[in-house]
């Protein structure tokens, strides 16, 4: 590779924006969390966090989190195994992606209406002589509403995962005697975790710092760790409190990404090993 | 298999039922001329009347477009040469710790990128804006351009560059007649991510953006957060034809695209 220092020409700004819009905003978040309201240097922030509203608010925001990333994954990967077998499968998958395209707020808007207590769904409840329910600004609607806005994020790394997976691998585990739970737990399911975790990753994270979701569709009864930072930032203008919730959240993000990290190793890097 | 495929096709239908019912729901409301979502008196037009007559409406739709292309175009080529400069890195540890600072905009939380993006603009004295909006949409899209693209550049055989040097290719044409064809469909698809990513934009916004300036998601929560105004299902509607549009464009370009590039590679 003697071209290699012209190369790195062009990667310049790729390298600036990594110093400006990853660095120096982390840097910038831990700075603040330091601060008190009127700038001087406190640690009265962290001594907050770990008072019982914070801890409890940290607890149910993972809880759901939980709940969403798990009925996404659920619902995502039959979907994304069974977009892989259809005859046009990139057009298909472009179908699922189409609704990412519709912004999400409007879709979180059509919720409104459709879980609304004179909405088609309490319509339909009526039918079977079911009362009028509340649905709206339950924990239902909150966890449904996310999982429909995370579902389209799940599916397609594990697609993507299940369309580079060797079609000969499952035919040798089939002309082997396995059975196809077998060969789905076996064989598949272990050469497609990266996607499942690469999902996880798109969905868990997301889901801890949801607030426009909480506000229209829980009405403030659900306050993830999102909706707090949000709180601190535009309402209470307490930028060092603010700050110091969101160094938590990086910090479970790091820990949530070395969970479900993906080894650089093997694979990936054939092209200079090799 | 016969009995698997029947399962998954009512399946793959129920999914895609869910997943357009509510689009649909809101367009169907679009025609209403009773004022709610809940009844259906009769078929109008006036909704979509008051979208066009509503200029300020119109203008932050603009607003939004113009953002979604900006970003995405600046976030793809900066983007590509970023992959660039990964894959020939040689140093292994500094090419897996770039990969890390890499991902974490793509799995940082919406809040955090637009809280910290608001203490920097703030600091450097960006006015809080549309450039503002526009650098951070650029921020946010650059990482997901790169996921797309080295995966493409790592399948690429080394080998086919040192066979181009060897016949004599300079550098450009190396680029742009060995690597770039051949990573074309995953530049297509960071583009069409980071565009999705802009379009779909909601936190990082609504923290950056200043008094002035207002992107389709900012304004529409502050819109639902009023109540129903069948004016936003109109402009689902709108929105939505867009959408298809622009799909069956992409469709056809990427399939178009995809068979030379199929062809010379293994499959």
């Amino acid at each position: 590779m003697q071209n290699k220092n012209s190369k790195s020409i062009y990667s310049v700004p790729y390298f600036v924006w990594i110093l400006l819009f990853v660095i120096a905003p982390i840097a910038l978040i831990a700075y603040y969390s330091f601060l008190d309201l009127s700038g001087n240097f406190t640690l009265d922030n962290y001594k907050n966090f770990f008072t019982s509203v914070y801890l409890k608010l940290t607890l149910s925001s993972f809880w759901y989190a939980f709940l969403i990333t798990l009925f996404s994954l659920i619902v995502a990967y039959p979907t994304a195994y069974f977009l892989t077998k259809t005859k046009h499968k990139q057009l298909w998958l472009l179908l699922i992606i189409i609704p990412s395209w519709i912004n999400l707020l409007l879709k979180t808007y059509a919720f409104i209406g459709i879980f609304g207590l004179s909405g088609p769904i309490n319509a339909f409840l009526q039918v079977f002589g079911i009362s009028e329910q509340q649905i709206l600004f339950t924990d239902f609607s909150f966890i449904f509403v996310s999982v429909y806005i995370f579902i389209p994020f799940m599916i397609l790394p594990i697609f993507n995962a299940l369309d580079k997976l060797n079609p000969s691998l499952i035919d040798a585990s089939k002309d082997l005697g396995a059975s196809n739970w077998t060969t789905f737990s076996k064989v598949i399911f272990p050469l497609t975790i990266n996607g499942v975790k690469a999902g996880v990753q798109a969905v868990f994270i997301p889901s801890l710092s949801l607030f426009m979701i909480t506000r229209l569709i829980a009405g403030n009864k659900v306050i993830t760790l999102g909706t707090a930072i949000e709180q601190q930032f535009l309402v209470t203008q307490n930028w060092g409190m603010g700050s110091t919730i969101a160094v938590f959240l990086i910090i479970f993000m790091v820990i949530i990404m070395i969970i479900t990290g993906q080894r650089e190793k093997g694979a990936t890097s054939y092209g200079k090993n090799k | 298999m016969e009995k698997t495929s029947k399962f998954a096709k009512i399946y793959l239908a129920l999914v895609f039922i869910i997943l357009y019912a509510p689009i649909l729901y809101l367009i169907l409301y679009s025609f209403n001329s009773g004022g709610t979502m809940n009844s259906f008196d009769t078929f109008t037009w006036e909704h979509y009347a008051a979208v066009f007559s509503d200029t300020r409406l119109i203008m932050i739709l603009i607003n939004t477009v113009i953002v979604a292309l900006l970003s995405a175009l600046i976030a793809t080529i900066v983007g590509v040469f970023g992959a660039l400069g990964i894959v020939f890195m040689r140093n292994k540890s500094l090419r897996n710790s770039i990969l890390s600072l890499n991902n974490v905009l793509i799995v940082s939380p919406d809040v955090v990128i637009g809280a910290s993006f608001l203490i920097l603009f703030t600091m450097i004295g960006v006015k809080l804006g549309f450039a503002s909006v526009l650098i951070s949409h650029i921020a946010f899209s650059i990482p997901i351009v790169v996921l797309m693209v080295l995966p493409k550049l790592q399948e690429m055989n080394s080998s086919l560059i040192d066979a181009a040097a060897d016949l004599g290719a300079t550098r450009k044409d190396i680029l742009t007649r060995v690597i770039i064809p051949f990573i074309k469909p995953g530049i297509f698809v960071g583009f069409f991510m980071a565009l999705t990513y802009s379009l779909d934009d909601f936190a990082v916004t609504f923290f950056v953006t200043g008094n002035g300036f207002t992107t389709l998601s900012v304004e529409i929560y502050s819109m639902a957060r009023a109540g129903i105004t069948l004016t936003i299902n109109a402009l689902t509607g709108i929105i939505f034809v867009v959408t298809l549009l622009l799909v069956i464009g992409y469709y056809f370009v990427s399939q178009r695209g995809k068979k030379p590039v199929g062809l010379g590679v293994r499959k």
